[in-house]
C-alpha cells in the first residue's frame, strides 16, 4: 500500500475505467448538463464531492453496516451529501443551481456513485476509497466538460463563454437535446477507435 | 383541459427521454427488442404513478407542515426503494403473471431516474394529486412511446453492417439524437 498504487486507482478512475467514455454510467447528467461546458464543470465537481464523501463514508462503515441490508444503508449515505451539495450550491452558486435544476438531487440514482460504493469502497480502507472517488470523479467531470465545450462551440462559438467564432455560424442544434446525443455518440466512436489503436 | 395540455406536454412535447434526459441508462440498456421495452414501459409506468401518490402525499402530510423540506431528496428515495420491494412482493403473490412480465425490471427501477425526478417535478410544479397521477401517468406513456419507437429503429439497425468504431453505443446515441430532432418538431404546440 504505497503512494505508488494510491496513484494507479487515481489514474484508474481517471482514464482507464473512465465512467463516461469506458463503462458508458451516468448518462441523463452527462447529456442532459451539458448544454455549456460551464455547467458540464459544474455538474461533474458536485458528483465527484458527493462521490468522495460517499466513499470514504462508506468504507469507514463498511464493518457497521449489516450486509444484507448494505444498498439502502448506502442510498441514505449518498442521499445525505447530496442533500449538502444541493443545499450548498443552492447558497453559493444559485445560477448554477438554476441551470442544472433537477439533476442535482438525481445524484442520488446516478448508477456511478451507488457503483462505486459497491465495487470499490466497501471492499478497500479509507485511502484508496477517497482516491478511487477522486479519480472516477475527476473522469466524470473531464468528460462532462469536454462533452459540454464540443456542445458550447458547435452550437454558440464560444467555450467557456469564450468567443472562438461569431455566434451566428453557430449550429443551434447542438445546444438543444438532439446535439447532445449526436455529440456523445460520435465522441464515443472517435475514443473507441483511440483505444484500439 | 388543463389535464389534456398535462398529457399532451409530457407524452411529445417535454418527453422524459428525448427532451429531458431523464431514463437514459433503461433507454439504452433494454432497447433492443421490442418484447423487453414493452415491459419495462409497462413496469415504469406501474411504479412511477404509485410512486408519485405515494411521495405526493408524504410530502403534503409530514414534510411541509414539519418544515423538513430539506430532507425531501433522502425520504423520497427510500420511499421508492422501498415501495419497489413492496410492489415485488405483493405482485408474486396476487398476480404471479404480471410478475413473471415485468419480474425482472422492478429491481432496476429503483435506480431509473424518472421515478424520482418525476416526483420531485410534481412537488416544484405545484401540481394538485390529481395533476399529478395524470402528470405521472402522462410521462410513463411518453417513456413507453420514446423506448418502443427506439427499439423498433434497433431491431431493424441490428440487420445493417456499420464501421467498426460505431457498433453499440456510439450508433444508438446517434439514433436517439435523430428520434430526438423528429420530436422537436412538435415543440410550441402547447
Amino acid at each position: 500500500m504505497s503512494n505508488n498504487s494510491n496513484l494507479k486507482v487515481f489514474i484508474n478512475g481517471l482514464i482507464t475505467e473512465n465512467p463516461t467514455f469506458v463503462l458508458l454510467l451516468g448518462m441523463c447528467p452527462t447529456l442532459g448538463t451539458t448544454s455549456s461546458a460551464a455547467n458540464g464543470m459544474g455538474m461533474g465537481l458536485a458528483t465527484a464531492f458527493v462521490l468522495v464523501c460517499s466513499n470514504m463514508a462508506i468504507s469507514l462503515l463498511k464493518n457497521v453496516i449489516p450486509d444484507k441490508v448494505r444498498i439502502p444503508g448506502f442510498i441514505v449515505v449518498i442521499a445525505t451529501f447530496v442533500t449538502v451539495v444541493d443545499m450548498l450550491m443552492q447558497a453559493y452558486v444559485p445560477s448554477l443551481y438554476a441551470s442544472l435544476g433537477l439533476f442535482i438531487p438525481l445524484i442520488v440514482v446516478n448508477c456511478i456513485v451507488l457503483g462505486r460504493a459497491e465495487a470499490f469502497a466497501a471492499k478497500n480502507n479509507v485511502v484508496r476509497s477517497m482516491f478511487d472517488g477522486l479519480g472516477i470523479g475527476l473522469g466524470f467531470t473531464f468528460a462532462l466538460t469536454l462533452l459540454g465545450a464540443v456542445r458550447e462551440l458547435l452550437g454558440t462559438g464560444k467555450v467557456f463563454s469564450l468567443s472562438m467564432f461569431p455566434e451566428s455560424y453557430g449550429m443551434l442544434v447542438f445546444v438543444l437535446a438532439p446535439g447532445a446525443f449526436i455529440t456523445l455518440g460520435y465522441l464515443i466512436a472517435l475514443i473507441n477507435k483511440l483505444r484500439k489503436a | 383541459m388543463t389535464y389534456i395540455l398535462i398529457f399532451i406536454s409530457a407524452v411529445f412535447v417535454n418527453n422524459i427521454v428525448l427532451a429531458q434526459f431523464l431514463g437514459i441508462c433503461p433507454f439504452l440498456g433494454v432497447s433492443k427488442k421490442i418484447d423487453t421495452a414493452l415491459g419495462m414501459s409497462g413496469a415504469v409506468a406501474f411504479v412511477m404513478t404509485i410512486a408519485t401518490i405515494f411521495t405526493y402525499i408524504i410530502q403534503k402530510t409530514v414534510l411541509d407542515p414539519f418544515q423538513i423540506g430539506f430532507l425531501q431528496t433522502i425520504v423520497f428515495i427510500l420511499i421508492i426503494a422501498a415501495l419497489v420491494q413492496l410492489v415485488e412482493i405483493i405482485l408474486k403473490k396476487i398476480s404471479p403473471a404480471l410478475y413473471q412480465a415485468l419480474g425482472v425490471f422492478l429491481p432496476l427501477i429503483t435506480t431509473n431516474c424518472t421515478i424520482l425526478g418525476v416526483a420531485i417535478l410534481v412537488i416544484q410544479k405545484d401540481y394538485n394529486l390529481l395533476e399529478s397521477v395524470v402528470f405521472a401517468l402522462s410521462t410513463a406513456i411518453g417513456f413507453g412511446l420514446a423506448l418502443v419507437l427506439f427499439a423498433g429503429i434497433r431491431e431493424q439497425m441490428s440487420l445493417v453492417k456499420l464501421p467498426k468504431g460505431m457498433e453499440g453505443t456510439p450508433i444508438a446515441l446517434l439514433t436517439a439524437g435523430l428520434l430526438a430532432m423528429a420530436f422537436m418538431g412538435f415543440s410550441g404546440i402547447v
